[in-house]
């Protein structure tokens, strides 16, 4: 997919399964709501073809496809009640009344607004405005549901309900739900399948759980959830140099020698007195995160995030030990070096996520 | 600001409209019922409207048609510029304000020349072998004269509605199963009735008080009402009886521009009502 001559697109090779609750991952401008977009048809790529049920659709155009947008900040007919813009759909494909009527009711009930049908839409909240978008789409009983940041303006209590009614919703209708995020841990919760991309490319496609244990390069172990990254030699398998050591790990089917990343998880590494540990480190930061505490210890000047639910001062020395399984080996890639050092560390990591963000558009 | 001085700042303004607007319209209200010979209270200037219904009638008539013809004319340019990119919506802005500089008169009488029956479209039409048809003094030359002077105050309003329509909508309701035609009637069209009515109103209004296009492009049967209260000031020498039209003008563009805004609903950006 190109833009004026600027490619957005790359290489996208994605497979979608019926009743899959799948999820477009990446920061803002990877190309996430343009995937959404040539899906949904308001875009058509400039090469590759688009499958639904085994037919090229690359050309038809949106109405005709059997899949329903929820689109960012919802985009409801200013000019319709709550009850006319969930029975537009209906009303376009020139159902029954009574059909219309027992649909849109039943839509009202799902996502709990019954008495609210001739509301204007100016007058409810956010998160009422968010299930009428819903509604709206899903009355059409599509084949698939696309789902574009559909909660990137609601405040984090309303997003955390919202999160576990769509997926109830995507259950209980087993229809086959897209869903485009840059918040990680929406994606990790809600998903089947999650998609991470950046720069237009697919970094990994995996069940939540396998992203996060197994990730492919320093992007994803960077992007989802927090990574020390370090570099390494892989000497032969299960066997991982880094800091001069060598460490068993479970990785293997790398060449011998082959410089590697190593992803180390801050929650996986254990705390021990400075005498038995594998590394020794001084602690320089630490900040109390409510579930644990954020430490940041240097390890012959590089700076790992640790998490852990004991206290350590500033300045303290420790040693800690790594088990086979918390060393992540992953190969070399262009994302090598750019993520995983702490020294820069601050509080605000957390908040990188949280931009409201304009994109793509 | 403080509001007191905003009085004071206002208070020439203020002084003009009582000068100008009020008083006035005590004395057109004086004269209206006033008989012109004894100056004594009077209703027979309301009763002699009678005769003038049909010119009123006439009018409203021919000022709805302007209004109707300048909505199909206008509503496909108005789209057509806010789909436009910036530079050239800028450009056709400008090119449909473009006449609104020229003077009223001119632009009315340059018809006649156009129109009469020795104008250039007649002496075309005769070296054609066709013709002279007579153009000028027919009712379609008066609606012509209102729909070419007014078209601009129907395209404007309907272009700001409409090139304030969320694209997001337009996308929304083609998800939704709308093809061209029916993204348009569902929701292009019902977000642009704002524009519309403004248009309509603007129109409207300017057309049926009108005189000047009826005397140069009308004939003897297209007098409208403008008309008549001319001639009871200049001519008949019947200023009470010109005041009582004046009057039930008035009342009747309030009436008009009312249910403008009631089919409107409460809709606040109803951009501009004159």
């Amino acid at each position: 997919m190109e833009f004026d001559g600027e490619r957005i697109l790359d290489g996208i090779n994605l497979y979608f399964n019926d009743h899959e609750f799948l999820t477009l991952l990446g920061p803002s401008g990877c190309g996430k709501t343009t995937t959404l977009r040539i899906i949904g048809g308001f875009l058509t790529p400039t090469s590759g073809t688009v499958t639904f049920d085994g037919k090229v659709i690359n050309d038809l155009p949106p109405y005709k496809r059997q899949i329903n947008t929820v689109f960012q900040r919802y985009a409801l007919f200013p000019h319709l009640d709550v009850y006319d813009n969930i029975a537009f759909g209906l009303k376009v494909a020139k159902l029954p009344k009574d059909e219309i009527h027992r649909r849109v009711n039943e839509m009202l009930e799902i996502v709990s607004l019954k008495g609210y049908e001739n509301r204007s839409i100016d007058s409810l909240s956010g998160g009422q405005q968010q299930r009428v978008a819903i509604a709206r789409a899903l009355v059409n009983q599509p084949k698939v549901l696309l789902l574009d940041e559909p909660l990137a303006a609601l405040d984090l209590r309303l997003r955390k309900d919202m999160q576990n009614e769509l997926k109830r919703i995507q259950r209980s209708t087993g229809i086959t739900f897209i869903y485009v995020t840059h918040d990680q841990e929406e994606a990790l919760s809600m998903s089947d399948t999650v998609v991470v991309m950046d720069k237009g490319r697919i970094q990994q496609i995996g069940r939540p759980e396998d992203i996060y244990n197994e990730p492919k390069n320093a992007f994803v172990a960077d992007f989802i959830g927090e990574s020390n990254i370090l570099d390494g030699v892989m000497l032969s398998d299960y066997k991982v140099r880094f800091f001069g050591r060598v460490f068993d790990c479970v990785d293997a089917g790398f060449n011998p020698n082959e410089p590697v990343d190593v992803v180390i998880r801050p929650e996986d590494i254990d705390i021990v007195p400075a005498n038995q540990g594998h590394l020794v480190g001084t602690v320089t930061g630490i900040t109390f995160k409510g579930l644990n505490y954020d430490i940041i210890v240097e390890f012959k000047g590089f700076k790992w995030l640790i998490q852990t639910t004991d206290y350590h001062s500033v300045g303290s020395v420790i040693g800690i030990r790594l088990n086979p399984e918390d060393i992540h080996i992953m190969h070399k890639s262009e994302y090598s070096g750019l993520f995983g050092d702490y020294s820069s560390y601050s509080a605000e990591y957390d908040e990188l996520t949280e931009d409201a963000e304009d994109e793509e558009e | 600001m403080k509001k007191n001085n905003a009085v004071l700042l206002s208070t020439p303004y203020l002084l003009w409209m009582a000068a100008f607007t009020l008083i006035p319209l005590g004395v057109v209200c004086y004269y209206a019922l006033t008989d012109p010979a004894t100056g004594a209270f009077s209703l027979r200037n309301l009763r002699d409207l009678g005769m003038y219904l049909p010119v009123l009638w006439q009018s409203i008539v021919y000022s709805l048609a302007a209004a109707a013809i300048c909505l199909v004319l206008g509503y496909p340019v108005a789209y057509y510029i806010a789909q436009c990119g910036q530079t050239a919506q800028k450009l056709l802005y400008m090119l449909v304000m473009l006449p609104m500089c020229m003077s009223f008169l001119l632009r009315t009488l340059a018809w006649v020349g156009l129109l009469q029956d020795t104008g250039i479209i007649n002496t075309l039409l005769g070296k054609l072998g066709i013709g002279p048809l007579r153009l000028i003094r027919t009712p379609g030359a008066v609606i012509l004269g209102m729909v070419y002077n007014y078209l601009p105050y129907m395209i404007l309003p309907l272009y700001s509605i409409i090139v304030k329509i969320d694209r997001r909508l337009i996308e929304a309701a083609e998800d939704l199963g709308c093809n061209g035609v029916q993204v348009f009637g569902r929701v292009i069209l019902p977000l642009s009735v704002p524009g519309i009515l403004s248009g309509l109103t603007m129109v409207f209004v300017p057309s049926v008080s009108t005189f000047y296009i009826s005397q140069k492009l009308g004939g003897t049967d297209t007098v409208l009402i403008g008309d008549v209260i001319e001639r009871q000031f200049k001519q008949g020498n019947n200023p009470n009886l010109g005041a009582a039209l004046s009057l039930v003008l008035m009342v009747l563009v309030f009436v008009c521009t009312g249910i403008m805004n009631r089919f409107g609903g409460d809709s606040e950006e109803g951009g501009v009502i004159v």
